[in-house]
């Protein structure tokens, strides 16, 4: 049992902090948001260089081998300073296709990515799906050696700035028939309706018609998309629970700053007890947020997928409860100033709200941690 | 980051469950696990086995009977003994009484009351709250008198756990009713309850269970060589008691085993056919708690290496007594609730052969209604982490 980082992973969330401190600074983040890109593909090369992009992946394929605790203390940064890098959705793909993909896949993705070349993105949700992987209408058809794809997919997070994109498709009517294709995302037939997220992302609705694809974009076995999607969400949702932790302390530490600083009455609003007794509860359900993601990220690398999909699955119903305790009572205790724009809070709290259903919320996930 | 024993830590906790496992009286376990009362001749009884061992206060020095054990070994066998049903130790001789004794108590204290903590050959109790002075504990008014080689103390003491069965209680009282600040004129005294003018009297809980009592001080005379440290002092030794406590008040081994229980329990009863632990709203509520323990007990983690890397820990650490007794709370309620229609019957009017198990689960429900009030109430322990931790 140890909690303390390695010197390396240290010095290493040292200078992960000091980056974002730096390019993502309040006013400097308003600028990234509103760009054309919708991130900073400065700050992205920086990540590379630090080995940020590499990090999750086997140093076989490029990656550099950490371990998904190694990226506790990076996604709490992340989560601290609001970033809008497409860093999750890059990496648990570039993992997918590196435990999953075939080898020629693998020397395509995992070295492009871990240098900065390449981004990824995942459509798997459609209108009918909800949070449900198997639940899809979006069709594969074999072609001559390639596939065909046609269908619609919704809410596809980080899909503008992505080089390729995971879709899944059925291959076949049965349960087990979902296969997971990479396709370029300028691929002739594939049409992104972009827009910005409310937590200040970007995302896009994909229309696939006649999107053909070469044999060498299956990724895995025909019909076996399921399994490995599962496992690759699994660890982005450990990363999203510890970047819910770094917001929640951010929006934690920002409350408790306004409680002593913030007069009424003649005193700081931090000496009313019905106001102490709530920040406390924030702090505290924080806390148990970051032990059960730390709890979320051993398990994401271990060997036993049963217990795997139950722990991570516990993670996000807390983080989903605390989220959304931490957001609204910051906002609440902010008072006014807490409904503005202008106020960091009010975006963590976006953020934190829209963490609380990526890829299932509370009451999806409960289910799956009891199944 | 490494959330796992390492293989001697792993060793330790297959000894200590093996040991426990053959040396707890099946008929003290069974009741432990039947949520039966535990009279003081079981307690003595299994207090004795463990002293034999060796195992009685690991916290105390070597030299006193201490294990030696580290923060985590500690832990392990904390939730060993949790998990195998052992009856508890009761904690106001070896864990209170004994460590004001270890920083503060004269030599000559050490020598004659520590054996005997020890051994259990004297049963203590505490004697801090009283009617008036309950959060606000440094207003308390048990009065003791100095004249000649003794103290005369008057007053009373309330919430007195096991006090009917106590040979000796530790008690804060006044000796200066004259300072400018309250916690200044309070002594810490050690008191032989068979002393004349002693009346303890039960106060029935809200599951009609005997366990505390009010204690009445009548003109009561107490050696002077029984004051612990410096007169009007016992404040500074009351603080340190309060703040060696808390690692430990999350209680997470106990609730382990009241969850598997109450799985257990739940899964053998059927509603429509199907086991209760299947029914969604029954199943959401549970894992919402199953969930916060698994959390608790990482957290819980956290601060056994923050004590065993410092030696110190941070008021944060009452959350573990929040997030504790809430889980201890809601465990219970949904025991209760699992026992359905049968939860209802009162357990000294039933009939022979009823069902004394189930009808525990109401009571203890009720019973644990205590675990956010005692020990420095849930509030006053955010008031702590907020005055502490975050300097509010």
């Amino acid at each position: 049992m140890d909690f303390q980082l390695s010197e390396e992973l240290q010095q290493l969330s040292d200078s992960v902090q000091r980056v974002v401190e730096k390019a993502y600074d309040f006013e400097a983040r308003k600028k990234i948001v509103a760009s054309d890109q919708g991130h900073s593909a400065e700050t992205w090369n920086t990540f590379a260089e630090l080995g940020l992009l590499g990090l999750p992946l086997s140093a076989d394929h490029g990656g550099f081998g950490g371990s998904s605790s190694d990226l506790v203390s990076v996604m709490e940064a992340f989560g601290a300073g609001l970033v809008v890098e497409p860093y999750v959705s890059t990496v648990s793909m570039a993992r997918l296709i590196e435990r999953a993909g075939s080898d020629a896949q693998r020397a395509a993705v995992v070295g492009a990515v871990a240098e900065g070349n390449m981004k990824l993105a995942l459509a798997c949700a459609e209108p009918g799906s909800r949070y449900d992987l198997a639940t899809i209408e979006t069709s594969a058809r074999r072609d001559g050696d390639g596939w065909v794809l046609d269908g619609t997919k919704i809410g596809v997070i980080d899909a503008p700035m992505a080089d390729r994109i995971v879709v899944t498709a059925r291959t076949s009517g049965k349960a087990g028939g979902v296969s997971l294709f990479l396709v370029p995302r300028d691929a002739k037939g594939m049409t992104l309706k972009t827009y910005r997220t409310q937590d200040s992302l970007r995302g896009a609705d994909i229309t696939l018609s006649g999107v053909r694809v070469g044999g060498d974009a299956l990724i895995g076995a025909e019909g076996a998309g399921v399994a490995a999607l599962e496992e690759a969400l699994d660890f982005a949702s450990a990363l999203l629970c510890a970047e819910a932790v770094g917001a929640m302390k951010y929006a934690c530490d920002a409350t408790l700053e306004y409680l002593k600083t913030r007069k009424q009455f003649g005193v700081p609003i931090g000496s009313f007890q019905a106001l102490q007794h709530r920040i406390v509860d924030m702090y505290i359900c924080t806390e148990q947020s970051r032990s059960i993601t730390y709890l979320a990220c051993a398990r994401v690398d271990g060997s036993d997928a049963a217990d795997r999909r139950r722990v991570v699955s516990g993670a996000r119903v807390k983080i989903a409860d605390a989220a959304r305790q931490v957001g609204q009572e910051a906002i609440q205790l902010h008072g006014g100033m807490g409904m503005t724009i202008e106020m960091k809070v009010s975006h963590t709290f976006k953020r934190l709200t829209m963490i609380g259903q990526s890829f299932g919320d509370a009451d999806y996930f409960i289910e799956r941690f009891a199944a | 980051m490494d959330l796992n024993y390492s293989a001697e830590e792993n060793a330790f906790r297959e000894e200590v469950r093996t040991w426990l496992d053959a040396n707890i009286p099946p008929e003290l376990r069974e009741k432990v696990l039947n949520y039966e009362e535990l009279g003081k001749d079981d307690l003595v009884r299994w207090h004795k086995i463990l002293a034999k061992k060796g195992w009685v206060a690991p916290v105390w020095p070597v030299e006193w009977g201490g294990t030696g054990w580290n923060a985590v070994q500690r832990y392990i066998y904390e939730e060993e003994y949790a998990l195998a049903g052992a009856p508890p130790i009761a904690p106001f001789g070896p864990t209170m009484c004994a460590s004001v004794l270890l920083r503060f108590g004269s030599d000559a204290q050490k020598k004659r009351f520590l054996p005997r903590i020890y051994n259990c050959d004297d049963f203590w109790c505490q004697g801090y709250s009283e009617p008036g002075s309950g959060s606000d504990l440094a207003s308390l008014k048990t009065r003791a008198e100095r004249r000649g080689d003794h103290y005369v103390v008057n007053g009373q003491k309330t919430w007195t756990t096991l006090g009917h069965y106590g040979d000796w209680i530790f008690c804060l009282v006044r000796t200066d009713v004259d300072t400018p600040k309250k916690q200044d004129g309070i002594s810490f005294l050690l008191i032989d309850m068979k002393t004349p003018g002693i009346t303890v009297r039960p106060l029935v809980l809200l599951d009609e269970g005997h366990e505390v009592n009010e204690v009445f001080f009548d003109d009561v005379k107490v050696p002077l060589e029984n004051l612990v440290f410096e007169e009007n002092k016992g404040w500074t030794v009351a603080k340190y008691l309060l703040g060696h406590e808390r690692l430990g008040t999350g209680r997470i081994g106990g609730s382990k085993r009241e969850l598997g229980k109450l799985k257990a329990m739940a899964a053998k009863t059927l509603v429509n056919g199907k086991p209760l632990l299947e029914d969604v709203r029954f199943r959401d509520r549970l894992s919402r708690v199953e969930i916060e323990l698994m959390a608790l007990e990482v957290t819980n983690m956290r601060f056994l290496d923050e004590m065993r890397r410092t030696g110190n820990i941070g008021p944060e650490v009452s959350m573990l007594k929040i997030k504790g007794t809430e889980i201890q709370q809601a465990l219970t309620e949904l025991t209760m609730q699992v026992a359905g229609p049968s939860a209802r019957a009162f357990k000294p009017l039933a009939y022979d052969g009823f069902d004394a198990f189930t009808a525990s689960l109401a009571a203890r429900y009720f019973n644990f209604r205590k675990t956010s009030i005692y020990a420095g109430s849930n509030e006053i322990q955010r008031n702590i982490y907020s005055k502490m931790a975050l300097g509010l």
